[in-house]
């Protein structure tokens, strides 16, 4: 008889643990709240789905349990309950993969007017690179990566001079204009994620990968990395900071552009091409 | 459904079996060693897989010792954290898992349940044990090998895992367990061979396939899907030890590591989580299915009912297993795979939902109406019902692509496995070893040590895994050895790990507790006859207790019903074994 007291206590305390408990999610810094609304949907229906199960079960062991002298009943099947209940169930499950491919849709169609930012992972720091007055990332590529060039930008693409390099330092962004995060790894798979913006996705290395999102409020966010990248694993972590516009713009005006990062190692090569 | 014809007219295989057929042991060595015999190689299957499984289970009280208690043991450093869950998960998923349920219970259930003297082919079988104890005893050494196991996560994505920045990538480590998982699906393969021609080909006179047990259903279906799914592994694991070894570029690319140009380039890592996940998907259902089969029979038998709708059960079976195969890359909709490959798997996952669901229905409605003996192994399978509802609906979360989205890569992620492939399935392992000790042994379990090891078992997994799911959902991502300060925790956070540790202690302890009961029983267990919880199935017909080799003594027991005549109108007990003649029934019923 403990069980039934307990099949219920399960019921009773999960939903109150859901409701009460102070562990939720952050609060959303992006344009993503239809994630969140997702979220809240399937918890509604899932939740009620577990606590008609298990109290129903808690009612049959009450009901049911074993006395002196019953017997159970003989019923093979019942086509029509189960037909009922496959129905209800199909209609259940649709109920949130309808919303959840409506908003997949909205994911992964980047706006026209996002800019792209590129995140650069490796073992274990970020780097970010930023389109510079032309608008256009440069070409890039893993094996031409040097101390001089840790982005490996390919250095007689016109489009990549201007380009904009942060080596292990703080991301900033625009508050409210849409960006489309490029992502880019030269050693092992990494996951760029910021919990507040709900988003995340996997960078791999030999490919670029993206997601786009708006930042929706000013704040300074932790980058997390998500994907096992080795031991510094925990470590790998990073600081995005969505600004004001006019802030914004002071910061950028403050960052090296590739041109500028490289003039210096060209001149010790040719340095080192006269020795 | 209650048959009672037996189709006279089929061809009948001989019921006797001359003596020189059996490969009766001559010796102690081939009786218990090198032995042939189906039973003998459960044991020594579920054995190992217990053995293994234990040291999976300190592992996980190190990496909670370090989760809940951060930087207090020196002793585990972030290499040791990620050698741990890595070992851990490897362990628990294809050592303890799939072989002590294909493996233990496949071995000992099938020829017994389908009316079989042994499996079809006992040498390759016996074979099949060894090659296993070869996988383990190679996983085992990689503790002890130079740089340790590797430390690269259970999934083993490359490129970290073979790279210098991951423990054991450039070491022993990684070469060690490609090498013992290859062992593995060599061994599996032999036994798998043997399950599936005995349950197609080794059924006795009137064991129609929709006369099988679910047991018997669940196992063979989850073998036919290991036999298909473990070679993508093999070739995974095949690659990766060339790449490793002789320096091929199936999943490398250009790569730079610690400032120097590797001598790879070309190779793609995702095309590994692909075929890790061709197999890995099908895998959790080769746990699940045998654990949905044997908790059918569990709650049938103890709630003295039928179960409720058979066909859609074996049905649902079989259309899990096959849609298990097209739904993979739900565990890599955030890998960088094309994004619009999101909505076919996420459309194929959820419709997974359904069948699954039938089956749950199916279980509660089997209580409804019954006489539910509240025995340990009944108090497992309700507790089965609870833990796989609660970790099948969080499936619904992560199976929809854009909830996924936040929430992979988090502890909601590690929960949810947890709660439906982990603790659901294990709960139906002690269920199913509460119910068939004694005809393993011919004596009970300790009911007062089977009591203590449920309670603390269910609740405490229950508190374990359900407040972990919140970690997650605020954005703690998994496979971190410290949290440290991230910005997002709070105090509470802290104490809600440090909690879910104690409680991984206490949930641990209990399972010494059943280790125990295991061993002590063996003498000091009640004495169980033949059939002490008044079941249907064959393997309670046998003539002795334990069985004997060959199974059923001279002639081989003909199937007149389906495995689920509890509770019959009419009929004097309340369950009619599958082998008792109509006559006898008609007896039964006159009698009343």
């Amino acid at each position: 008889m403990a069980i039934v007291l307990v099949l219920v206590l399960v019921v009773v305390g999960s939903v109150l643990f859901h409701l009460l408990s102070p562990w939720w999610w952050t609060p959303i810094a992006s344009n993503w709240s239809y994630i969140d609304d997702t979220i809240i949907i399937t918890f509604w229906i899932t939740g009620a789905v577990f606590s008609a199960v298990v109290l129903f079960m808690a009612y049959c062991v009450l009901r049911f349990r074993h006395r002196d002298g019953n017997r159970a009943a003989y019923e093979p099947e019942n086509r029509k309950l189960e037909s009922w209940l496959t129905i209800v169930t199909a209609v259940g499950v649709a109920a949130m993969l309808v919303p959840g491919l409506f908003v997949w849709s909205r994911f992964v169609t980047v706006p026209a007017d996002a800019t792209e930012v590129e995140v650069v992972g490796q073992q274990w720091q970020w780097n970010f690179r930023l389109p510079g007055k032309d608008g256009k990332l440069g070409r890039a590529d893993t094996r031409i990566v040097s101390v001089e060039n840790p982005l490996g930008l390919v250095p007689d693409d016109p489009a990549g001079q201007d380009d904009i390099v942060v080596e292990a330092a703080d991301l900033h962004l625009p508050v409210d204009k849409p960006v489309r995060i490029l992502l880019r790894s030269i050693d092992v798979l990494h996951d760029f994620y910021v919990p507040e913006f709900r988003a995340k996705m996997d960078m791999i290395p030999g490919s670029v990968t993206y997601f786009w999102f708006t930042p929706t409020r000013t704040g300074t966010f932790e980058i997390l990395c998500a994907e096992l990248c080795g031991q510094g694993h925990a470590f790998m972590r990073g600081v995005v900071m969505v600004d004001t516009q006019e802030d914004y713009l002071a910061w950028l005006g403050e960052q090296q552009t590739f041109a500028q990062l490289s003039a210096p190692a060209q001149t010790s090569s040719v340095e080192g091409k006269k020795d | 459904m209650v048959d009672v014809t037996p189709d006279a007219a089929s061809p009948v295989p001989p019921a006797e079996v001359a003596e020189v057929e059996l490969y009766h042991p001559h010796s102690w060595w081939t009786k218990y060693v090198f032995s042939q015999d189906a039973k003998v190689i459960a044991i020594q299957y579920s054995a190992t897989a217990l053995g293994i499984g234990f040291v999976a289970l300190v592992l996980s009280w190190l990496i909670r010792l370090q989760l809940g208690f951060p930087g207090t043991f020196d002793f585990i450093t972030p290499e040791a954290y990620y050698q741990f869950i890595t070992m851990h998960g490897m362990i628990m998923v294809i050592y303890l898992l799939t072989a002590l349920f294909l493996g233990g219970f496949g071995n000992y259930l099938i020829p017994l349940m389908v009316g079989a003297r042994d499996m079809v082919f006992p040498y390759v079988n016996m074979l099949s044990y060894w090659i296993y104890l070869l996988a383990v005893l190679v996983l085992v050494s990689s503790f002890f090998a130079p740089g340790g196991p590797t430390g690269a996560g259970w999934t083993l994505y490359p490129p970290q895992a073979i790279m210098t920045g991951t423990p054991g990538g450039q070491d022993w480590g990684i070469v060690l367990m490609l090498s013992s998982l290859i062992l593995f699906v060599i061994g599996f393969t032999m036994g798998g061979l043997n399950y599936v021609v005995t349950v197609l080909q080794g059924r006795t006179r009137g064991m129609t396939l929709m006369r099988l047990p679910l047991t018997v259903w669940g196992i063979f279906t989850a073998t036919v899907m290991a036999l298909l799914a473990f070679p993508a592994l093999f070739v995974a694991c095949v690659m990766m030890l060339l790449d490793r070894v002789l320096g091929t570029s199936f999943f490398m690319p250009a790569i730079i590591e610690m400032g120097e140009q590797l001598q790879h380039g070309g190779g793609s890592p995702i095309l590994f989580q692909h075929l890790f996940w061709f197999f890995g998907h099908p895998e959790v259902y080769i746990v699940a299915l045998p654990a949905f089969g044997i908790v059918s029979d569990l709650i049938s038998t103890h709630a003295r009912k039928n179960i409720f709708g058979y066909r859609m059960m074996v049905w649902a079976i079989v259309v899990i297993g096959a849609l298990s195969f097209v739904v993979w890359a739900h565990h890599m909709y955030v890998s960088g795979m094309h994004p619009y490959f999101g909505f076919f798997f996420a459309t194929t996952t959820l419709i997974i939902a359904i069948p699954t669901a039938i089956k749950v229905y199916n279980w509660v409605l089997t209580l409804w109406r019954g006489d539910i003996h509240l025995t340990v192994p009944m108090l497992f399978a309700l507790a089965f019902i609870v833990t796989f509802v609660n970790g099948g609906l969080t499936g619904l979360f992560l199976g929809n692509v854009v909830v996924d989205v936040p929430l992979s890569d988090t502890m909601f992620v590690v929960a949810h496995f947890h709660m439906v492939m982990g603790v659901a399935p294990i709960i139906v392992i002690f269920g199913a070893i509460y119910h068939w000790y004694p005809k393993i042994t011919g004596r009970m379990l300790n009911e007062a040590m089977g009591q203590f090891h449920f309670w603390v078992t269910f609740l405490g997994a229950y508190l374990i895994f359900f407040p972990m799911h919140y970690l997650g959902l605020m954005g703690v991502p998994r496979r971190y050895n410290e949290l440290g300060d991230m910005a997002l925790l709070s105090e509470s956070a802290h104490q809600l790990n440090a909690f879910i540790s104690i409680m991984a202690f206490i949930v641990g302890f209990a399972q010494l507790v059943f280790l125990f009961n295991l061993i002590w029983s063996i003498r000091h267990g009640r004495e169980a006859g033949g059939n002490p919880w008044r079941a249907t199935t064959l393997e309670w017909q046998t003539p002795q207790t334990p069985p004997a080799h060959g199974n059923f003594g001279k002639e081989l027991p003909v199937v007149y019903r389906w495995a689920y005549d509890y509770s019959v109108p009419g009929a004097k007990e309340d369950f009619i074994p599958q082998n008792e003649p109509p006559s006898a029934y008609a007896a039964s019923r006159g009698a009343v």
